[in-house]
């Protein structure tokens, strides 16, 4: 709870619900008639619309990147730390738009809202929404704001996914492109963990093929087990030997399989029964399925390079050293084929011991080398913004 | 004001041509180049400070060791590859060269000269490792771990069928004197020379 708001937050905020009415179609053949987005905005549009930030989210993101919704609250939004006043992603500068992308279960359409052909909730009929169908969804979001060119877009891991692919479906609405921690496609060692988070849930005898919604149970073994597996992608090998270890919770071992002895084991118990509470499994199996989906060259004949070929905007690629999830080597893939593709790209390869995780860290070095290029990022106008200035002065 | 050896590197590099720059520093003669020649640039370098510098300036920046190699560049990408002042801190200068005209048709490389007067000078009379006020490292710390002499690059290019297409020899303060013309190896520091296969 803050007593006071911090002087570089961007304070109290409030979630807004933008209705769509047009049907969207979808990459798996299905449409969805009319659906909501649930955003969060820090910071003002200025007058020729050229300011404007798109926050892509991750795997268990949400609209809530930054500030507070009461005095009540724990902590702030996900990504406080690089969201604010003077901080990288300034909202002195910047108009900062977040949002909760469909499938997801922070408010915007998916497996818990009603599916109106039936008037009970989608649950696993949902259809499975891809990093295309985001970022179609997110355009849509944009022409209601009224923005037609972004500054900038930025995502960390699955959000970047976001960033990538809408540089390359929409060359130019993107002026700059931030993708951190990211991947240009999952690895099977990537689907592989999915996969054992997927059949963690589907196996949950309270998941009843996705329909738990309507025997009033949730898969909570099964989704808490999913993030355990998941948390521990997120984090290093030497982070959790500095964090947890081989410490116990009791200074002896107890010989039986009652109760976790080793403070890792609690603190994984931990972290998944609280996700298992606040997340939808339903929703868990839609993010898993997105990342396994996304391979934007798989459109260009399987070549990341003439994919990125179509990019018109400058990308900024940020990795960190011990992330083994998605590693400096899988930016490096992305970076190597904006090269080859003739993009302007700046890459930093950032120290630190939080694995995959980092990109929510606000290390020194990362936000030093983020603040930098977002600074650029304000500074320069948009070609035409400076067209309409000429036009004004003659 | 360009710093003197980015001058001359910069009058032999093509307008709207593409350019990478190993070892970039702090991006100065890339973002010359972009600006007074519609260069389309990138940098790599390791320097945490200068990567910054690079990104606060808008020049592309990529971190990464050269001495882990360039493969992931692919042959023929770029118009010119300079490396400026690292040649001599390479785990093996002859492959970078060669890498550098793998994967650009022409490198411009600039290195000091261990044949200088000063450091033939150093060397005889003192016995020791030459030190100075432009190269202030003893044995044991200095990046420079494989010092030649202009004559010696020559020869490697001899070896290796590179064309030399250029070269200037610069004193200290990097400035072309006509008077180094005479004896280069002796009383040139620097040389800067455009090469290419």
């Amino acid at each position: 709870m803050p007593t006071e708001i911090p002087a570089d937050s961007v304070g109290l905020v409030t979630p807004q619900t933008l209705h769509f009415d047009t049907p969207l179609a979808l990459t798996c053949g299905r449409v969805l008639e009319s659906y909501d987005l649930v955003i969060e905005t820090y910071g003002e549009l200025n007058a020729d619309a050229s300011n404007a930030v798109l926050i892509c989210h991750a795997l268990s993101g949400h609209a809530h990147a930054a500030g507070y919704h009461s005095m009540e609250d724990r902590k702030p939004g996900w990504w406080d730390s690089a969201i604010g006043p003077g901080k990288p992603i300034d909202t002195n500068r910047f108009f900062v738009v977040a949002l909760n992308n469909l499938g997801g279960c922070h408010g915007s359409t998916g497996p818990r809202s009603i599916n109106p052909d039936t008037g009970k909730p989608y649950g696993p009929d949902f259809p499975i929404v891809t990093v295309k169908d985001w970022v179609n969804s997110q355009v849509r979001l944009a022409d209601r704001l009224g923005v037609r060119q972004w500054a900038a877009i930025i995502g960390g891991s699955l959000g970047g996914m976001q960033a990538m692919q809408w540089a390359i479906d929409y060359p130019d609405r993107v002026r700059h492109c931030v993708v951190i921690a990211s991947a240009p496609k999952l690895s099977a060692q990537n689907i592989a963990f999915n996969e054992v988070a997927r059949q963690a849930i589907s196996k949950d005898p309270q998941f009843h093929e996705g329909h738990y919604y309507e025997h009033e149970v949730v898969p909570k073994t099964g989704l808490a087990l999913a993030r355990m597996v998941g948390h521990i992608t997120y984090l290093s090998d030497d982070g959790m030997r500095e964090k947890f270890g081989r410490e116990l919770r009791a200074g002896k071992l107890s010989f039986d399989f009652n109760n976790p002895q080793f403070e890792v084991e609690s603190y994984l118990q931990y972290q998944g029964e609280r996700f298992s509470t606040s997340f939808d499994a339903n929703t868990y199996l839609l993010m898993t399925k997105a990342l396994d989906y996304f391979d934007p060259a798989a459109d260009y004949d399987h070549d990341l390079v003439r994919a990125l070929s179509h990019a018109t905007c400058r990308f900024l690629v940020i990795a960190f050293t011990t992330d083994w999830r998605f590693s400096p080597a899988r930016s490096r893939e992305i970076v190597d084929a904006l090269v080859a593709a003739r993009k302007p790209v700046s890459y930093a390869e950032i120290d630190s011991a939080h694995g995959h995780d980092a990109f929510l860290i606000p290390s020194p070095r990362y936000m030093e080398t983020f603040a930098a290029y977002m600074n650029r990022v304000a500074a320069e106008a948009p070609a035409d913004a400076q067209g309409e200035v000429q036009h004004a002065a003659s | 004001m360009l710093r003197p050896d980015l001058e001359i590197i910069q009058q032999w590099i093509a307008p709207g041509s593409r350019v990478l720059d190993l070892g970039c520093g702090d991006g100065e003669l890339l973002a010359h180049l972009s600006s007074e020649k519609q260069v389309e640039g990138y940098g790599l370098e390791i320097n945490h400070d200068n990567i910054t510098a690079c990104v606060e300036k808008g020049v592309s920046v990529i971190e990464q060791d050269i001495d882990n190699g360039l493969a992931s560049i692919r042959d023929n990408s770029f118009d010119t590859v300079v490396m400026t002042q690292a040649l001599q801190t390479m785990h093996r200068p002859d492959q970078i060269v060669d890498e550098m005209l793998r994967i650009g048709r022409e490198s411009i490389v600039t290195f000091p000269n261990f044949a200088h007067w000063r450091a033939r000078f150093y060397l005889a009379f003192r016995g020791r490792m030459p030190v100075s006020k432009f190269l202030p490292y003893t044995w044991y710390n200095t990046p420079n771990i494989h010092f030649c002499t202009f004559d010696d690059f020559e020869r490697l290019c001899v070896e290796r069928n590179i064309r030399i297409l250029e070269r200037t020899v610069v004193d200290h303060t990097l400035r072309d004197r006509w008077w180094i013309r005479l004896w280069p190896n002796m009383l040139g520091e620097i040389a800067i020379y455009r090469i290419t296969r």
